[in-house]
């Protein structure tokens, strides 16, 4: 077998390469920048592109090889590449083919587009490693451009009742889907975060107010708040009172997950594949042997064997997947800033 | 049903009273009269039975989704809750079309009665017509889990904001006994008689514990005091030779209190008189468990009858001569009730005496009384009150003798006399004192048999010393006591006195170093 999971995470022993490995090694390929899938420690990195600033930003001063989407290179007789994978900026599944054997390492995945990332790409394959964080039937999300839309007249009726919308998200993948998805003239105030990995992508700020110790509410009158799961709970948010409060995020698609937290508006809004999407990945590869990460794993397995009788099976991986309040791609010190501004 | 649906999730959106009213109130505004009493209904508590059995419904599903059935137990399980998990599973259709919440209603009543191939079916059309929204309210409808937080004072308010009328009216107009298949919200409200229901209860008035000093209440000769009698408030209903009697729970008792139809012969149409039902016998009020008991009863028998007489104590009169009275002053109110009740001249209507202390200070004294007469407390009516609708401050207050508790842990045993001379049932409890027990009482027993030869048993394994008759005991056991006063006391070592106490139950979850304290006792001394 071309692939093993090991201790240290998915390995390739012909190539000597590990991918998305947890513990630090000689060759890693990253197929995003999450912090989950991206760690730090290891001597070289390979990854697509669109990664390289935001590694750079997360991980410092790496050593880092970058291709493109179906670029190939060959590591002592392996083929690699990347394909889209359309989860966020720079994602990628990387593909292996060693003498007719082939694998892909989806990373994490979502097949419809979001309007904003490179979409997903379904590669063929004999060995597909997919991801399974919505990997249950209750999960179907709607269609992006409804949701853009309910995301704007929620705004604006906000405004409308002199109220700033506050929006809770990623700050690598999510931030810049809610920006780009955005169509108002009302002021739009960015967590530093979300600023500084805007910044690290080359997104465009210039539109955004960056939030500082000078902020005062007057800027906004009504307006927009995007800022990450961190600041939940923190005193932080009182200085946008009175607010309305917006979780955007795959889990919203629960009831529970909603009211737990008391938002006022949960926007079903994820960058992973859903339940639909993940049977239609899944078969698209054409792959009989399918390994179950990250989410519900056994269930999603158990339901590939029986329904379409693949040789599935359910991995353990340090894959963290997603939580909406703990994103990991925030450092320390950005958290620490952040509440010393509270 | 779109609109329904919607009301539904703007209510689940806000935690706040007026977002909720102006959603409700919009929702009446724009809904006819057919669709919004049944809105009314649900957002009331007035849901229909489940017409549908949870285990085919959970198949059923499964089988719509195209999964099987471990798959959906397993999303039932991350989801918690199955309306919720239905309607995300079921495949969704994008369709225009609406139905008449009404509709929608009346045949999920219908289909209780139909076979479960019917049944079946009804679901299926059902669950590939609705959008997500729409599914997950009519899956908590058909799965009896529908709930929404609103009071019914919140729904009154919003109807009464819609329809341009009073709280009060909208609050008096949709009590009773309507069914939401039979009218609809329009007629409920009219003025018209055709509508007019016979059976139809005024509000009821609540009085709030009195939480003032009397100095605020002003001069007593202002107040009407009575007893408040420890039974069910109910009003008796005579319109047209038929008589109803209501319970404060908006419960139709009058099958239950059948003594009281010959009322009907006895009081003139048009009277209404809001009371207490009490058990009485032999000139007696009788134990509220033996009414208990009676009201648990399928059917009231002749022995039954004669064995726990209801008789109602009334205090007030709502109706009279067929006019609503509720607007006039108590005190003529009052004295047309005692116009009436003497009329009556029947044993089963009686007049709540009235109590007329000439001073505040006597008051306490009378409500200490009140355990032994069986009542609960006094009621403090300011004489020019209007009869109002609901809990309401200011004009009428309660004032119940709670007693009060404390946990104390026990020292001391001794035995008891006649029956139970050979166990400890006697005691004596401490509390804290800085870091020292003090005995501050003892407590006649409230513990059941078996517990007093458990508490025994350990008293006998547990004695520190024997003093005659009186062994001190390891302090570990704790007790709730409870009492009905508190006085200062220098004779006893711990400086209070209580009255009346007792065992309320054995704290078996508490451990002595989480009893109370003088100083708790002293500050409770200094606030009475
Ligand atoms: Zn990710
Ligand atoms: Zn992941």
């Amino acid at each position: 077998m071309l692939i093993q999971f090991t201790n240290s995470g998915i390995y390739c022993k012909q190539a000597d390469v590990y991918i998305d490995p947890w513990k630090p090694v000689n060759k890693a390929i990253i197929t995003h920048a999450h912090s989950d899938h991206a760690r730090w420690g290891s001597k070289h990195y390979l990854a697509h592109t669109d990664s390289e600033f935001i590694l750079r930003y997360r991980l410092g001063n790496i050593s880092l090889e970058t291709l493109s989407y179906n670029q190939s290179v060959q590591i002592n007789g392996v083929n690699i590449s990347l394909h889209p994978a359309g989860h966020i900026i720079g994602s990628a599944q990387v593909r292996l083919e060693y003498k007719g054997e082939i694998w892909v390492v989806s990373g994490d995945y979502k097949v419809k587009s979001d309007g904003y990332t490179v979409p997903f790409e379904p590669v063929k394959c004999q060995h597909f490693i997919t991801e399974s964080t919505f990997g249950l039937p209750v999960y179907n999300f709607p269609d992006v451009s409804d949701l853009n839309v309910q995301l704007n007249e929620w705004v604006a009726e906000n405004a409308a009742q002199g109220l700033n919308s506050l929006l809770i998200g990623y700050a690598l993948g999510k931030a810049q889907r809610i920006l780009s998805a955005l169509e108002t003239d009302q002021p739009i105030l960015l967590h530093s975060t979300i600023y500084n990995t805007n910044e690290a992508l080359g997104f465009d700020n210039s539109r955004y107010i960056k939030f500082t110790q000078d902020f005062k509410k007057e800027q906004l009158n009504p307006g927009i708040v995007l800022a990450t799961g961190s600041v939940i709970g923190n005193p932080w948010l009182r200085r946008f009172d009175p607010y309305k409060l917006a979780f955007c995020s795959g889990w919203m698609q629960l009831r529970g997950a909603r009211r737990r937290r008391n938002a006022d508006k949960g926007f079903i809004m994820s960058d992973h594949a859903d339940w639909h999407s993940l049977n239609d990945a899944v078969l698209a590869t054409g792959a009989q042997n399918i390994y179950v990460t990250h989410g519900y794993k056994s269930v999603y397995a158990k339901w590939l064997r029986e329904k379409y009788q693949l040789n599935a099976v359910e991995v353990e991986t340090l894959f963290e997947g997603e939580s909406i309040e703990n994103e990991s791609t925030e450092t320390k010190e950005e958290i620490r800033e952040e509440n010393q501004q509270a | 049903m779109k609109a329904f649906s919607r009301l539904y999730s703007e209510l689940d959106q806000t935690t706040r009273t007026n977002e909720k009213v102006n959603a409700m109130a919009n929702y009446f505004m724009r809904t006819n009269a057919q669709d919004s009493i049944w809105a009314v209904a649900l957002l009331t508590g007035r849901r229909p039975k489940r017409p549908i059995r949870t285990s085919d419904l959970k198949l059923w599903a499964a089988e719509l989704a195209r999964i099987p059935y471990w798959l959906f137990e397993d999303s039932y399980d991350v989801v918690g809750d199955l309306a919720e998990t239905i309607s995300l599973l079921i495949p969704l259709r994008k369709t225009e079309q609406d139905k008449p919440f009404s509709e929608v209603m009346n045949e999920i009543i219908d289909i209780q009665t139909k076979s479960e191939n019917e049944k079946k079916e009804w679901l299926f059309s059902y669950w590939s017509e609705f959008l997500q929204d729409e599914l997950f309210v009519f899956n908590k409808l058909i799965t009896g889990s529908f709930r929404v937080g609103v009071s019914q004072q919140l729904v009154y308010k919003a109807i009464a904001k819609a329809y341009d009328l009073d709280d009060k009216v909208v609050t008096h107009k949709l009590m009773g006994n309507w069914l939401p298949q039979n009218t609809n919200l329009k007629e409920l409200l009219s003025d018209e008689s055709s509508s007019f229901d016979d059976s139809k209860p005024y509000p009821f008035y609540l009085a709030y514990q009195l939480d003032l000093p009397f100095t605020d209440l002003g001069n007593i000769s202002e107040w009407q005091l009575e007893r408040k009698y420890d039974g069910i408030r109910g009003q008796i209903i005579v319109r047209n030779q038929q008589v109803h009697t209501w319970s404060r729970g908006e419960e139709l008792m009058t099958d239950k209190f059948i003594e009281f139809d010959i009322l009907k012969t006895i009081l003139p149409h048009g009277t209404v008189v809001d009371g207490e039902v009490l058990p009485f016998k032999d000139g007696k009020i009788q134990s509220f468990n033996e009414m208990q008991k009676r009201i648990g009863r399928k059917n009231v028998s002749k022995k039954t009858l004669t064995d726990v007489p209801l008789c109602m104590m009334c205090y007030d009169l709502l109706e009279h001569n067929g006019e609503d009275i509720r607007t006039k002053p108590l005190h003529e109110r009052r004295a047309l009730l005692e116009e009436v009740i003497t009329k009556a001249k029947t044993d089963l209507l009686k007049l709540s005496p009235v109590l007329s202390p000439d001073s505040w200070d006597k008051v306490d004294t009378l409500r200490t009384e009140s355990k032994q007469l069986g009542c609960e407390g006094l009621m403090l009516k300011h004489k020019d009150s209007v009869y109002e609708t609901g809990r309401r401050r200011g004009k009428w207050w309660k004032w119940k003798v709670d007693p009060y508790t404390v946990d104390a842990v026990l020292i001391y045993a001794q035995s008891g006399h006649g029956r139970r001379a050979n166990l400890y049932t006697d005691y004596t409890f401490a509390i804290w004192d800085k870091k020292e027990l003090v005995p501050f009482t003892k407590a006649y027993s409230g513990l059941t048999d078996k517990e007093l030869i458990e508490v025994d048993t350990w008293i006998k394994k547990n004695t520190i010393e024997k003093f005659g008759p009186v062994r001190s005991v390891r302090a570990e056991l704790v007790f709730e006591i409870a009492f009905e006063g508190i006085n200062a006391s220098p004779r006893h070592k711990s400086g209070i006195a209580l009255r009346f106490p007792r065992i309320l139950r054995w704290r078996k979850d508490k451990n002595k170093e989480e009893i109370n304290t003088k100083e708790d006792l002293m500050q409770l001394l200094n606030s009475v």
